[in-house]
């Protein structure tokens, strides 16, 4: 037979791993679906909660900080110009707050039932992305109204961004995921983190507003996601490849160093949790 | 016959550090860190070079066991022997500390009913929901959804949210899924304690069904030594994390209730310095203050237990649970009953505590008491039984309606007034 499944103390990380998340690809489906599912339950405007959130928090922010306090945005409107930064800053916020949650909510599942464990982080960022997808619409709407055209190679890269941040919040949020099972401070911590995140984060400001310190914002890896965004959607700047270089390496770091401690400390999370 | 699962030289450990009453916070580790640096430190060592001071338990030992295709597996025992975590690791849900296991074959662990339902889903979500995490593909649950549907009985609700079932329904819902299950081992714990008598032995009849028509392997935990007998042909005695009896249903059974559990008057646990306060041991008197392991019908124990306690602790208590076959017949026993404990501290040194036990309500059978103490912080868990049987040897015509295998466990003495009319 070639199901033979053998049961040992020490289960170290190997490409079996994958192959067993490719195996229960329905429950990351079933997980998602349900996540999706049930946020949106018994709220009167139902999904328009994706669109709400993103859409008020850009028309604030363009009133406080475009036109009262007159941040530049690289000569773009302003609210085009935010509007593409929290669009991807809310969908690497919010995934990263969702996962490193995601193994807590779940703990009545861990306990009774075996599945491999990346499964619930993986599928609360998908449940994010599908968020993302539908906040998208008012970026086009904003496009069309503001007259942008994104280039041809613009379009080609945004794939890629995603990707990027999708890595980048599958990777933190493993590590507080995992964090989070033995140390419950991770939840009281993380809102506070999120925040200070946002200010060193080119969301609100442009990346050229920092000057000759602007190379350290390039180590915090969603500077490059959301700077080369706008280099593609809306012509900002032209793109900086070595910039969206160091963020996909720091993305690889953050997710080699996540799935490695995950899977080291996940045999023990129906122990302790 | 072809073997289906080998258990070698299996063994969990636990460090019951783990298992006190809250989660450790990153602050008290830091806190703790630099508070006591250097104690931290030598902790530390002494954890690498295992001599650490934590208690460690061993939730089972050197397990050994081969199982064979077909079979049907009983696995019985009292609390804490150790059947749960067994379950765990062959569903893969915990690792073992030591050991191997091979498993030829797929598995489905069923540790209780409707895992992973979610209480805002209507019926139908949850059977694709609940399918999916117990392993079951999309294309097996589109082919069996009516069936299950139609064994739970529910076709009216299907599109009502979960939420607004009853627990009846619940229950007969997330069996049915779980009973649809095509795995070659079904790992069952003790799920069918809920539900009513008769959806029971509904699901009864469908495992038996299961196993006898196809052949399946199926190890069920159970207190019910009933539905043991009738499903199982082979049955596992766990005690203390070892498996003390390995036989026929009825065997094992027969050895269970009455061979093994019997003659312990006094229980006495190893002293382990390093916990704050321990049972040593516990003693079951009648009230003359004999010892005794069984006590006549409508009379009550009396539990005397000699304990240490190593450091002071602030509103330390002893607290007491008679269970019935895992479940706790009273409310905790507890010597806080008068406010003025709840707070006040206890010096170290060693106390002897007796209380006397209103086993007089109960009826025949096996009782489990169990010894916990509690602090103002936290409570120590020992894991500290002893069971005491109630029997009935009198020649008491009217206490022989009391008999055991009748149902109810609480045990008064009644009058009644009957005129014709």
């Amino acid at each position: 037979m070639t199901n033979l499944t053998i049961i040992r103390p020490n289960k170290t990380f190997s490409l079996k791993d994958f192959k067993e998340i490719w195996k229960y690809k329905e429950l990351l489906y079933f997980f998602t679906w349900r996540d999706f599912k049930v946020r949106y339950k018994q709220t009167a405007i139902g999904a328009s909660w994706a669109i709400f959130q993103p859409f008020v928090t850009m028309i604030v922010f363009s009133l406080f900080f475009g036109t009262l306090a007159k941040i530049p945005s690289d000569n773009t409107p302003y609210p085009i110009f935010i509007y593409v930064g929290l669009l991807f800053w809310q969908f690497f916020s919010n995934s990263l707050s969702d996962t490193s949650n995601s193994l807590i909510a779940n703990q009545s599942i861990i306990t009774k039932v075996y599945f491999p464990r990346l499964i619930l982080p993986m599928s609360a960022v998908i449940t994010k992305f599908a968020d993302f997808i539908i906040a998208t619409f008012i970026l086009v709407g904003l496009m069309i109204y503001y007259g942008y055209l994104p280039n041809i190679n613009g379009l080609f890269i945004i794939p890629f961004l995603l990707f990027i941040t999708f890595m980048i919040s599958v990777g933190g949020g493993l590590i507080l995921a995992s964090i989070n099972v033995k140390y419950r401070d991770v939840r009281y911590v993380l809102p506070f983190f999120i925040q200070i995140l946002l200010f060193v984060t080119p969301v609100i400001y442009p990346a050229s507003i920092a000057g000759k310190y602007s190379w350290l914002l390039a180590f915090n890896p969603m500077t490059g996601v959301i700077q080369t965004a706008r280099a593609s959607l809306l012509g900002t700047t032209p793109i900086n490849w070595t910039l969206l270089g160091l963020s996909s390496a720091v993305c690889v770091v953050i997710l080699v160093i996540g799935v490695v401690y995950f899977k080291k400390t996940e045999k023990y999370f129906a122990d302790i949790i | 016959m072809e073997t289906i699962i080998q258990i070698k030289n299996l063994g969990k450990k636990y460090d019951i550090r783990h298992q006190k009453g809250r989660y450790v916070t990153l602050r008290d580790v830091l806190v703790n860190i630099f508070k006591n640096p250097f104690r931290f430190a030598r902790q530390k060592a002494k954890e690498a070079i295992g001599i650490s001071g934590k208690e460690e338990f061993w939730a089972l030992k050197n397990i050994n066991l081969e199982i064979k295709k077909g079979e049907v597996i009983g696995i019985i025992g009292g609390n804490g022997a150790g059947k749960s975590t067994l379950l765990k690791i062959l569903s893969r849900i915990t690792p073992p500390t030591i050991g191997e296991i091979r498993i030829n074959g797929t598995v489905s662990s069923l540790l209780e009913v409707g895992t992973g339902f979610h209480p805002e889903l209507t019926g139908r979500e949850n059977i694709f929901l609940n399918g999916a995490i117990l392993g079951m593909t999309r294309e097996e649950m589109a082919k069996k959804f009516d069936a299950i549907v139609e064994f739970a009985g529910i076709e009216k609700f299907l599109d009502t949210q979960v939420k607004h079932y009853s627990s009846g329904m619940y229950v007969r819902l997330a069996f049915s899924v779980a009973a649809h299950l095509e795995p070659d081992i079904l790992i069952v714990d003790e799920v069918l304690a809920v539900g009513d008598a008769e959806f029971q032995k509904k699901c009864l009849g469908k495992m038996d069904e299961i196993t006898k028509k196809e052949g399946r392997t199926i190890l069920f935990v159970s207190h019910n030594m009933a539905s043991i007998q009738s499903l199982c042909n082979r049955c596992l005695l766990l005690d203390a994390g070892k498996i003390i009896k390995d036989d026929t249903t009825i065997k094992t059974i027969d050895f269970y209730l009455h061979g093994f559990s019997k003659n312990k008057k006094e229980v006495v646990l190893a002293e382990k310095k390093e916990i704050p306060a321990q049972v040593l041991k516990i003693k079951t008197e009648n009230e003359k203050g004999e010892l005794i392991s069984e006590i006549q019908l409508g009379e009550d124990v009396i539990l005397s237990i000699e304990y240490s306690v190593n450091k002071k602790i602030d509103g330390f208590n002893v607290g007491t649970l008679i269970f019935k076959d895992d479940i706790p017949v009273f409310y905790s026993l507890d010597s806080d009953e008068e406010e003025r404990l709840l707070t006040e501290a206890k010096d170290a040194g060693f106390y002897i505590s007796r209380i006397k036990m209103p086993t007089s309500l109960l009826k025949e059978g096996e009782y489990d008491i169990q010894v916990v103490f509690g602090g103002v912080e936290e409570h120590y868990n020992q894991n500290a039984f002893i069971r005491t049987s109630i029997i009935n040897t009198s020649d008491n015509l009217t206490n022989k309606s009391y008999r055991s295998d009748r149902r109810g466990i609480i045990y008064k003495k009644i009058k009644w007034e009957t005129k014709k009319i």
